[in-house]
């Protein structure tokens, strides 16, 4: 099934037949896969009991449908696909950075400064909720986690998968003691990512040591005790009802955005109630941490420990060998990277009003390491295209009414958010395994800044 | 000690089941290196699959043996379980071998929100409960035992001295072992790597797709989701074993299964998963190789 | 780990001390009782044949092995002494100044040859920026520290002439220059001990002559001393002082140069003889001995620094 196969420069009509071949092969393969999965679907009847209807149109369909793709991939995508990597080979350079490219961080900033008032500017205020809210901060939230897990794994070279237990760490932590102690956001946001890092010590500790996999294995351990604790811990917890009312941000303590507070934004400003408003605010609130966050990584990764974290990702022996205590290094590591997810759990709460165990699942870290990864690790930009590319795409299906039209009243386009998000990841891996931005910038230079090709570059072993 | 000789039977039973997922995630990481995380979803097939095949028969053909129904079921697990299972490797995984060390990571975790979805998609998100196909219950000095249990774990042993004969007495299994040490010199020495590679992930599929149908007949319902938590319980029970060793993967799969069902005897049954997720974390804090595997000295 | 004075177990001249160390790898007994020393400006060269044991050595020395048995002790300049095998890897680097290079090179291949040299800085350039807090609020002393750091890195790179090749990423020079980055990256560290494994593996003569005057230069502008495993007999011959011979993980010779390689058991072992066949061909090797030694000292460049 691999284009790799192909035996280089076999004269067209041998191709032809070849790729007929896999054509068909791809067929029966796709036949034997779907063919109980598809063919046949289990519903339960009026007593309740399961029985199975029967589909072979929609088999028929999925079968041509490999059968056509293999046919297309092996005879026309497979050969354009190697010339053009041939012709990539023959120009080795890295590409100078133009203007454009070098500013990009500017204009991108620029660009989100304009875009919730662009936005309501263009389709009301009631409207630009949805843009505003369900693209604009939801993405920016995963950016931001993104970028803070891109210092644990993306610099360091520790493989986290459970990064989301401290995003858990600091949406509880927000919710719980504003609603218990009244404590406002703006105290907590810097509480919330301090108790974020100091869970990420007590964690990191024991399992640092731990090498390779390993590291992956307990914390993904860590990630669904947290979510279990969460759970089941409901006197405190309220476990799977989640935590509800919990209290929206105010603008520093100035005006705030509950309906009946006295200060109340909309009523200071004598403007129509909207939830507009709030949505908006939050989105800077998150634009500003997101900024924060890119900024301190930069800065970090100048300075000797960003570097000798991105040592430790390709050689920790022989950081040892230079003195470097590898163990306080991997901890900051762990514990800075904790602590932007537990800012971003702050927020997420404020924005939500409402948290509860199920955000915080397995599936949330792999989202987010996968953003890490696809975008190519160690990559601000890349990380955060890839953001706008995962998360808003898989947003932008919810969209896609006119698919009704295609599909039958019946197409719920939601349904398949979750499975073309998977596609896309295994997709987008297969062509760019270093994911999309995958040279390096160097910290340091001494004549000239040149971008080191992902080829040298290792991803750790921890 | 009814009680207690009572769950560990339970324990044993559910520790067969994980056991046999976790020779699949085992083996793959022992030949690859790679945490195969869309296994668990490998195995949630095996008990659609498993479960469509009952559904099958009983529509179609009346008055059918359980014995002759469960093998057909299992066999028709261990097909598709397989086949999906091959497929993958070929398409998500080998493309990128010798590539980046987390792209292939990734590939498996997207792969695995496929399968779940998938399963969503075609079969819908409901619970699928079939009524149950072996009730038998024998009575044991006040300790009651199901064939269902006893079924499970006689399949076990079967499945596991196979396996563990193909893997140390046949070429086969020398091929296995060899790609294992070193790929290239495998390679040179005439050794078909990727179908080597290709073989083991269709033999873990296969037990992972017995495990399925036994998962199906034991509970007697499937849901789209029955991948995550039994994979991440069988992937435990691999790195609890000792992740590359085969008798580890049983031994931790059973370890598992009996932690499971004590402390929900005996604690609190909320707190099950955390109890066994807090001793893989303490067994790999003090002993990080697993139990049987073994030890890596850094050589420097 | 300082010792009192009353305690110093050290001579003045000695910088380093092996005392009855073992290392056993499971049933295999890498290491057996070895006991040497080496004194401060020397060069002391470690060889052997092949599985003798030496890169354990080295490893026990620096922290990566801890020895089955015995004692290590380091004297630095100032004259505080450490027991090395008590520390780990990493405080072996940074507290008692013992660097080292690895016989498999190990560098930052993805990080730049400017880089490999700064993160070998790190400690200091830790302290300068106030453990990462002040350096982070750009704080002046630490821009300053790092400038400086780039310099003593511009430093090294003109003692091995890499300057050119500042910015490129460290795995993509040739091998030669790897090697001499790696000894660099090591001296960045500022040791005053410095552990080479095979420093000349893999060279050809041009760039393993340069090798001996950086060695050399290395020992006398920097005031450190060397503890060098090496198989190409005309770099030990050329360049130590004193040489340890180990065979099977016992030591087998131990003198200058000329001494060991007279040496009938060094030879024997070399050729691969058993112990008590050395008498019989005695007479053989010492022919052979003598060829040898004449081919070394033909080949000594003028102008030798000794
Ligand atoms: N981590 C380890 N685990 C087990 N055995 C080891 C380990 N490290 C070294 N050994 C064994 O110790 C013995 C000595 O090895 P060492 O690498 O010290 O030899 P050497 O003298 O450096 O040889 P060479 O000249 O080939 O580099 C060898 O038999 C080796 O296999
Ligand atoms: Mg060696």
């Amino acid at each position: 099934m691999t284009a790799a196969a192909q035996p280089p420069r076999i004269p067209s009509d041998d191709r032809l037949k070849w790729a007929l071949r896999e054509a068909l092969f791809a067929g029966l393969i796709s036949f034997g896969m779907f063919v109980l999965y598809v063919g046949l679907e289990t519903t339960q009847n009026i007593r309740n009991q399961l029985v199975l209807n029967q589909r072979w149109g929609l088999l028929a369909i999925l079968v041509a449908i490999a059968v056509v793709g293999r046919f297309l991939i092996v005879y026309f995508i497979g050969p354009w696909f190697a010339a053009r990597k041939a012709a990539k080979a023959a120009k080795t350079e890295v590409p100078t950075q133009s203007l454009l490219r070098r500013n990009i961080g500017w204009i991108a900033l620029l660009a989100l400064l304009v875009f919730p008032m662009a936005m309501v500017w263009l389709v009301g205020p009631q409207k630009s909720l949805k843009w505003v809210d369900n693209y604009g901060v939801q993405i920016l939230i995963y950016v931001m986690l993104a970028w803070g897990l891109n210092i644990v794994v993306g610099l360091a070279g520790l493989l986290d998968l459970g990064y989301v237990a401290f995003y858990a760490v600091g949406a509880y932590s927000y919710a719980l003691l504003s609603l218990y102690f009244g404590l406002s956001f703006w105290t907590l946001l810097p509480l919330a990512g301090i108790l974020a890092a100091f869970w990420g010590i007590i964690l990191g500790f024991p399992v640092l040591r731990l090498r390779g996999d390993y590291l992956a294995v307990v914390t993904l351990a860590f990630g669904e005790i947290i979510r279990l604790v969460l759970i089941n811990w409901t006197d405190v917890t309220q476990g799977t009802f989640g935590v509800s009312g919990v209290p929206k941000a105010s603008i520093f303590g100035i005006w705030s955005f509950e309906v009946g507070a006295d200060n109340n934004f909309a009523k200071a400003f004598g403007l129509r109630q909207s939830s507009a408003y709030y949505k908006i605010f939050l989105f800077y609130v998150i634009l500003a941490m997101c900024a924060v966050t890119a900024v301190v990584t930069i800065r970090l990764r100048n300075m000797p420990i960003g570097r000798a974290w991105e040592a430790l990702r390709e050689d920790e022996i022989a950081c040892r060998s230079l003195g470097i205590n590898t163990v306080t290094t991997k901890l900051t590591a762990f514990s800075i990277g904790a602590m932007f997810g537990g800012f971003a759990g702050a927020f997420f709460a404020a924005r939500q009003g409402f948290i509860s165990p199920e955000s915080f699942t397995f599936h949330e870290s792999a989202i987010i390491l996968a953003v890490v990864v696809l975008g190519g690790m160690g990559s601000l930009f890349g990380i955060a295209v890839a953001a706008i590319v995962m998360i808003g795409g898989t947003e932008l299906l919810r969209e896609m009414h006119f698919l009704k039209t295609i599909f039958g009243p019946d197409f719920t386009p939601e349904l398949y958010r979750m499975l073309i998000f998977g596609l896309a990841m295994v997709i987008v891996m297969v062509l760019k395994p270093r994911g999309l931005v995958s040279v390096r910038n160097p910290t340091a230079f001494l004549h000239e800044r040149k971008a080191v090709s992902s080829a040298f570059t290792k991803e750790g072993h921890g | 000690m009814e009680y207690f000789i009572q769950q560990t039977i339970n324990g044993v039973t559910l520790g067969s089941v994980y056991g046999m997922i976790a020779i699949g995630y085992t083996m793959v990481y022992g030949i690859i290196g790679m945490i195969n995380f869309s296994h668990g979803d490998v195995f949630m097939l095996g008990t659609f699959a498993a479960l469509i095949m009952f559904l099958i028969l009983t529509s179609l053909v009346a008055g059918m043996g359980v014995a002759a129904m469960l093998l057909v079921m299992m066999a028709t697990a261990i097909v598709m379980s397989s086949l999906w299972s091959w497929v993958i490797e070929r398409i998500a995984y080998r493309p990128l071998r010798g590539s980046f060390r987390l792209a292939p990571l990734i590939t498996a975790i997207g792969m695995s929100i496929v399968l779940s979805n998938f399963i969503q998609v075609t079969q819908g998100p409901r619970n699928k409960p079939i009524p149950p196909m072996v009730t038998k219950v024998y009575d044991v000095y006040g300790v009651t035992i199901s064939l269902k249990q006893i079924l499970i774990v006689l399949i076990t042993i079967v499945m596991m001295t196979a396996f563990w004969y193909v893997v140390t007495k046949t070429s086969l299994g020398r091929a296995q072992r060899a790609t294992e040490q070193d790929r290239k010199m495998a390679a040179l020495l005439g050794i078909d790597v990727d179908r080597t590679i290709s073989i083991t992930f269709v033999m873990g599929a296969s037990l992972a797709g017995v495990a399925g149908a036994m998962y199906l007949m034991y509970y007697g319902v499937a849901t789209f989701s029955d991948g995550f938590i039994p994979g991440v319980k069988a992937f435990t029970a691999a790195v609890l074993g000792g992740i590359g060793s085969l008798p580890g993967a049983l031994l931790g799969g059973l370890l598992i299964g009996l932690i499971e069902s004590l402390w929900s005897a005996y604690f609190s049954i909320d707190y099950k998963d955390v109890a066994t997720f807090s001793i893989l974390a303490i067994v790999l804090i003090f002993k990080p190789s697993g139990l049987l595997g073994r030890p890596e000295i850094e050589k420097v | 780990m300082t010792q009192h004075p009353e305690e110093r177990r050290l001579s003045g001249d000695e910088v380093l001390r092996v005392e009855h160390m073992t290392m056993r790898f499971g049933g295999l007994i890498a290491i057996n009782d070895l006991s040497f020393s080496a004194k401060r400006g020397e060069i002391t060269a470690l060889i052997g044949p092949n599985g003798a044991g030496k890169t354990t050595v080295f490893n026990c020395v620096t922290g990566f092995y801890k020895p089955t048995m015995g004692r290590i002790l380091m004297r630095r300049s100032n004259g505080e002494e450490f027991n090395l095998e008590r520390m780990s890897d990493f405080e072996i680097n940074r507290d008692a100044k013992v660097s080292r290079t690895f016989q498999n090179i190990r560098l930052f291949t993805g990080l730049t040859v400017l880089e490999n040299l700064l993160v070998a800085q790190h400690n200091a350039l830790m302290k300068s920026s106030g453990f990462t807090v002040l350096g982070l609020l750009g704080w002046r002393p630490y821009k300053d520290a790092a400038k400086e750091a780039i310099e003593k890195a511009r430093y090294w790179l003109e003692m091995i002439n890499l300057v050119h090749r500042a910015d490129d990423p460290a795995g993509d020079l040739p091998y030669g220059e790897q090697r001499r980055l790696e000894i660099a990256r090591a001296m960045c560290t500022g040791p005053e001990f410095l552990c080479l494994d095979e420093p000349a593996a893999g060279l050809n003569p041009r760039e393993s002559l340069e090798l001996n005057t950086l060695l050399r230069s290395i020992r006398e502008k920097h005031d450190v001393s060397l503890l060098l495993i090496e198989h190409d007999m005309s770099v030990v011959m050329q360049i130590s002082d004193h040489v340890v011979v180990l065979e099977y993980g016992a030591k087998i010779s131990d003198g200058t140069p000329k001494h060991v390689q007279n040496d009938p058991r060094v030879i024997a072992a070399y050729l691969g003889v058993e112990d008590d066949e050395v008498d019989e061909v005695l007479e053989e090797i010492e022919e052979v001995a003598e060829e040898v030694s004449h081919e070394h000292e033909a080949g000594q460049p003028t102008g030798d620094a000794r």
